[in-house]
């Protein structure tokens, strides 16, 4: 129990300083998290630390629930716990704060500026993030047909997306992709 | 633009539909998924409030979608609007998160499980591609916002340069387009 103690106080101040350090987002800060979790302080090994890395991205959620598990693994429960308010507080509070500047500047020219120009530049970021997943997911022929297929049905009907991804799981279970 | 929003929706409204969200995108797909509801659904938001918010939770410290979350319940109730949409939105997939990871430490090597996640993600990858689509049919109107686009997906897409990078390069000329013409 001494052990869990001192576990719980480096989940504190490991995910309470990479909240304010993930700028861009949970993922740029995955690296620093192996590097304390499996290096420093040996929660677990490289090996679970990828898979669990794995589960939070497909699991439904923010994929930064990733340290809910870290923090299960150091310390149960409470370092669950804590481990998720740490990540989410401090980057929280910041942005709490942005997001009232945001609402004040409603009627100026920067704020119309960055609604009309961000725009595109969102759109060319959120198809780079669909490009890049199906890199990582490796996808092979089989997976992009599905993919496209899912696309042009999501395109261009109005089928609702649970359906859509439900059904591409299904397809997956019968050992079709 | 904030006309396209509705009447306010209650504490217990924004935890519900945040959480709905989450639990939406199994696979992955967060953004396209609260676009779908925020924007398509709900009409909390305009298109491009929504958008231009979505990077700027990109480029602001934390978890993207926490940081949507944020903006969104801040926006009609305040603090305490931006507590209950996290909580919707973290609480019930962290609890599912943790069941998760005791499964996985039991039946780690079921094929048949990794075969349905790698499905999944096939959709979901599938969402993410059409919200581009959707929403660029919507803001891809003239030639320069065309180049803006090919520009950032080419920068962090292919070449896989840091968001940093491109946005220095990028969100400059974006706002130097869109700023406002003297009248």
């Amino acid at each position: 129990m001494k052990d869990e103690g001192l576990n719980l106080i480096h989940v504190l101040i490991l995910f309470s300083s990479l909240s304010l350090l993930s700028i861009g987002g949970g993922n740029t800060v995955i690296p620093e998290m192996h590097r304390k979790a499996v290096d420093a302080y040996s929660w677990m090994n490289g090996k679970q630390f990828a898979d669990l890395f794995a589960i939070s991205q497909a699991a439904p959620g923010p994929s930064i629930l990733l340290v809910t598990l870290i923090g299960y693994k150091a310390a149960g429960i409470t370092g669950a716990v804590l481990a998720t308010m740490a990540m989410i507080l401090p980057a929280g509070i910041l942005v709490y704060l942005v997001s009232r500047l945001w609402r004040r500047s409603a009627d100026s020219p920067l704020r119309s500026a960055i609604e009309r120009g961000f725009a595109p530049l969102t759109v060319g970021l959120v198809l780079a993030s669909g490009w890049v997943m199906s890199k990582s997911a490796d996808h092979d022929w089989r997976a992009w047909l599905l993919t496209g297929a899912c696309t042009l049905l999501c395109a261009t009907t109005k089928t609702n997306p649970i359906l859509i991804v439900g059904g591409a799981a299904f397809i997956g279970w019968l050992g079709w992709v | 633009m904030s006309d396209a929003a509705k009447a306010r929706p209650s504490l217990a409204e924004l935890a519900l539909t945040f959480n709905h969200i989450s639990l939406a995108s199994f696979g992955g797909g967060l953004s396209a998924w609260s676009r779908e509801v925020v924007v398509v659904e709900k009409k909390w938001m305009s298109e491009e409030e929504f958008l231009s918010i979505l990077t700027m939770c990109r480029i602001l410290p934390g978890a993207n979608q926490v940081n949507v979350a944020i903006f969104v319940g801040a926006k009609f109730l305040g603090m305490p609007g931006a507590i209950a949409a996290v909580f919707g939105l973290t609480f019930l997939p962290a609890v599912l998160i943790l069941l998760l990871g005791a499964a996985y430490f039991q039946y780690s090597h079921e094929p048949a499980l990794q075969n349905a996640l790698k499905g999944a993600a096939a959709g979901a990858i599938a969402l993410t591609l059409s919200m581009a689509f959707k929403t660029g049919r919507k803001c891809l109107l003239s030639a320069v916002p065309w180049i803006l686009f090919a520009a950032t997906f080419f920068l962090n897409g292919i070449l896989r340069w840091p968001l940093f990078g491109v946005l220095a390069l990028t969100a400059p000329l974006a706002l130097l387009w869109a700023w406002p013409k003297v009248k």
